[in-house]
């Protein structure tokens, strides 16, 4: 059975849940807008940019707290059952994704302070040049999964889950062309290191998003996709009951 | 005057119940009048008792509509569903209690270890030995708590002498989990004891006959929590001996005691399923709505 859209005979209920979605889309906007700058930082050389997007995690930390607090009150009062059950316990996952993806965005900030702090050289643009493409498929996927979230769109969850795939692909070309950049001038392992730990955060984006993707299936669905093939998560996820 | 679309509806599915569901049809199948069906599987592998077809009118109000359904030997099944629904109705149909109500009317087929319960030959009084009730209000009989129990197994000829009859209480008092708070006052009436001890009395008496079914009717609805627990922890021992079935108003206490819960809809059996699906992803609309408190 997918979600009833019909309104609790208990009213606040109606409203403790809907205030709580709201909170998680807007815990979501803010991760969103986090990876943005953090990418924008480094492509501007910009220090001052990156050290603020390091200071605004703590604001998404701390709607990560209040949005636990408001799961386990619900939990507490209302004792929710069958879809609503599956909504909060979804919730209250991808929150804990959402936060993760928020300390990728600031280890990418982190990244942009040391490459950009110091007095050598900046690194050339070949090393970085893998960066701004995987961050668009990294965006998109966050997109596409709190797009989904908001409309409860099992499709929309599917094509981001399917979209990791790719994701992890650009990963691996990036840490292939990053390594014989060393090979070839050990005078750019530095930066290189540097530019892994960028890419390597923007891929596990991508992983958090599957994550939450894989919650919303469940929340929709009550069938539980982690840790099956892609085969059969689009096949629960598709199948009309 | 031409006749309603219910009355000829109620019509349709006498004539169809009368011609389909003789009471000696010894193998049974599942049904469904009206394009109507049950969600979920409502066989099961080792059925204790089976119930097919089954309506209840009482006078010209058809309360239970085709319902059909297994119990499971050794299994807690829960009923649920709002006021009216039907799930007490249907649990007393299953040790004839209905045949009290004049105007009380059961068709279709329910069948206990298959044998019919309603042959006109089944004698009620052994039936109700063999599938006993606990109500919702404790109601133990106004004597001593010994005679309270001691007096299914006396009518029934259960026991030989008094030693054994001493015997057969304390151990019904035991399983019950009352025989420490009441063995120093068995000679005081039942009545004297708190309402969650009335209720495990209770229990007690419906257990000294040795039944291999228990009906219990919200059993903890007039109990405290603490009560309450104690009476669920008794139904998860009792499951070893014993078939149950729990009809309930608390959804929490379904899951809790439950392997197996059906939900009740103005008479009609929506959805029967494990416990665990039926609380966390119902199939039915109705199902969803009422566990999640959308109803009405």
């Amino acid at each position: 059975m997918a979600i009833s859209q019909d309104a609790h005979t208990v009213k606040q209920f109606d409203v403790q849940l809907a205030n709580l979605r709201n909170l998680v889309l807007e815990m979501g906007g803010l991760v969103e807008e986090q990876i943005k700058r953090a990418i924008q930082a480094l492509d501007d050389e910009d220090i001052t940019a990156a050290r603020e997007v390091i200071s605004r995690d703590q604001i998404i930390n701390g709607l990560q707290v209040k949005a636990d607090e408001d799961c386990v009150s619900i939990i507490a009062l209302r004792q929710p059952l069958g879809s609503d059950l599956r909504l909060i316990m979804s919730l209250s996952k991808i929150v804990t994704d959402l936060e993760r993806i928020g300390d990728e965005a600031e280890k990418i900030a982190r990244m942009t302070v040391k490459i950009y702090e110091g007095i050598g050289s900046p690194p050339s643009a070949k090393l970085l040049r893998d960066v701004v493409p995987m961050a668009k498929l990294a965006q998109d996927m966050l997109h596409g999964c709190l797009d989904a979230l908001a409309r409860l769109d099992v499709e929309k969850a599917v094509e981001v889950a399917q979209g990791d795939d790719e994701l992890d692909q650009e990963f691996q070309s990036a840490l292939r062309r990053l390594i014989t950049y060393m090979m070839e001038d050990p005078r750019t392992i530095g930066h290189a290191i540097n530019v892994i730990f960028i890419v390597k955060a923007l891929e596990r984006i991508g992983d958090h998003s599957k994550n939450i993707a894989e919650y919303i299936i469940y929340l929709v669905k009550g069938k539980d996709v982690r840790h099956v093939s892609m085969d059969v998560l689009v096949q629960d996820a598709l199948k009309e009951e | 005057m031409s006749t309603t679309a219910l009355e000829t509806k109620v019509a349709l599915d006498q004539a169809l119940n009368l011609d389909t569901a003789p009471r000696k049809q010894s193998s049974v199948e599942v049904t469904d009048y009206n394009n109507r069906q049950t969600v979920g599987k409502i066989t099961v592998d080792n059925p204790k008792m089976v119930c097919r077809g089954v309506n209840v009118y009482y006078g010209e109000k058809r309360a239970i509509k085709n319902v059909g359904l297994d119990i499971g030997a050794n299994e807690v099944i829960a009923f649920i569903g709002p006021s009216g629904c039907g799930k007490s109705t249907f649990l007393r149909c299953l040790n004839r209690m209905n045949d009290t109500i004049p105007i009380c009317r059961v068709t279709g087929q329910i069948q206990l270890d298959a044998d019919d319960i309603y042959d006109k030959d089944v004698d009620v009084v052994q039936l109700r030995a063999r599938v006993g009730m606990v109500f919702q209000k404790p109601n133990p009989f106004p004597k001593s708590i010994y005679e309270n129990v001691a007096y299914g197994p006396r009518i029934h000829g259960m026991v030989n002498n008094k030693a054994e009859l001493d015997d057969l209480v304390r151990e019904s008092l035991e399983r019950a989990g009352l025989i420490k708070e009441v063995e120093k006052r068995m000679n005081e009436p039942g009545t004297s004891l708190s309402g969650g001890q009335q209720q495990r009395l209770c229990i007690a008496r419906a257990i000294a006959v040795n039944p291999e079914v228990i009906l219990m009717d919200e059993p903890c609805s007039a109990l405290d929590p603490i009560a309450t627990a104690k009476i669920e922890e008794l139904i998860d021992e009792l499951r070893e001996n014993y078939t149950i079935i729990i009809v309930t108003h608390s959804m929490q206490q379904a899951a809790r005691v439950s392997q197996r819960t059906a939900y009740f809809h103005l008479g009609d059996l929506i959805e029967v399923g494990d416990t665990d699906q039926i609380f966390t992803n119902p199939r039915h609309k109705l199902t969803e709505d009422y566990i999640t408190g959308r109803f009405g």
